[in-house]
């Protein structure tokens, strides 16, 4: 009951501060949203008995993201004041609908195989044992951190003063 | 009733969907990133969700779930960095007005 109360309660809040985020004028009152919406998702983590992932969802989409973002806004203010939409606003709007509508169908009609076991907790350590582990994803793991270097690499070298 | 996998899918592709209307419509480079790092939280609940409900014991959506985190992290830092460089000698953020290459 419990988890019943607490999945409605943060997938309403997910979904309005999405909505803010899209919606709202201010830009930085959108990314102020925009981290509320990454907070609820955490919780929403929770609930689906993923703790490790909760902490890294904090960790990086709230601390990290978070505050690029943020840091982007405040330097790129007074170009333009709010967050217009540009001519495609009715037809993105139809666009999202139609994507949703599809999506709905397509998860309504397919016959999910549900397997009855309990989810592994704590997950922490049965990750590890995945990501780094005999016949795990190593290897995945040492492409995302070359990838993690070229695109600090990238940053440092595109917003350097010439 | 309880709550399924059906209700995690429902509430992903709704977040995907704002997502993928504000990166339609809007006009400002860095809300459209905003939107694209939504669509990327709503692909990674699918993931959790899927791993939770079809094979709890396996952990492979959570494990994909850790490499969309890195990817997202990247592209914030690459894509504020393009938008920074185009801010800085264009003095302007505005996706519509970013047109170089189609002249």
């Amino acid at each position: 009951m419990g988890l019943e109360i607490a999945f409605w309660v943060l997938a309403i809040l997910v979904i309005v501060a999405a909505l803010a985020v899209v919606f709202l004028r201010d830009i930085f009152r959108a990314a102020l949203c925009l981290v509320l919406c990454f907070l609820a998702v955490a919780g929403i983590y929770v609930t689906l008995s993923a703790d490790f992932l909760a902490v890294v969802q904090v960790l990086i989409y709230v601390g990290a993201i978070s505050v690029l973002i943020i840091l982007a806004i405040m330097l790129t203010r007074g170009v333009q004041r709010g967050s217009p939409s540009n001519k495609l606003r009715i037809p993105a709007f139809l666009v999202a609908i139609l994507f949703l509508g599809a999506v709905g169908f397509a998860v309504f009609n397919t016959p999910w195989q549900i397997a009855g076991v309990p989810p592994v907790e704590p997950t922490t350590s049965a990750l590890a044992v995945k990501l780094f582990g005999e016949g795990g994803f190593i290897l995945a793991v040492e492409i995302a951190a070359v990838l993690l270097l070229a695109a600090i690499l990238g940053a440092i070298v595109l917003v350097r003063e010439k | 009733m309880s709550i399924g996998l059906e209700h995690y899918l429902i509430l992903s592709a709704a977040l995907f969907s704002i997502g993928l209307y504000g990166v339609l419509a809007k006009r400002n480079a860095i809300v459209i990133l905003m939107s694209i790092e939504i669509m990327l939280v709503a692909v990674s609940i699918t993931m959790v969700a899927f791993s939770r409900y079809i094979v709890p014991l396996l952990l492979t959506g959570q494990v994909f779930t850790i490499f969309i985190m890195v990817v997202a992290a990247a592209e914030a830092a690459v894509g504020l960095a393009i938008i920074m460089t185009i801010y800085r000698t264009r003095e302007t953020i505005d996706a519509t007005k970013i047109d170089l290459m189609k002249r």
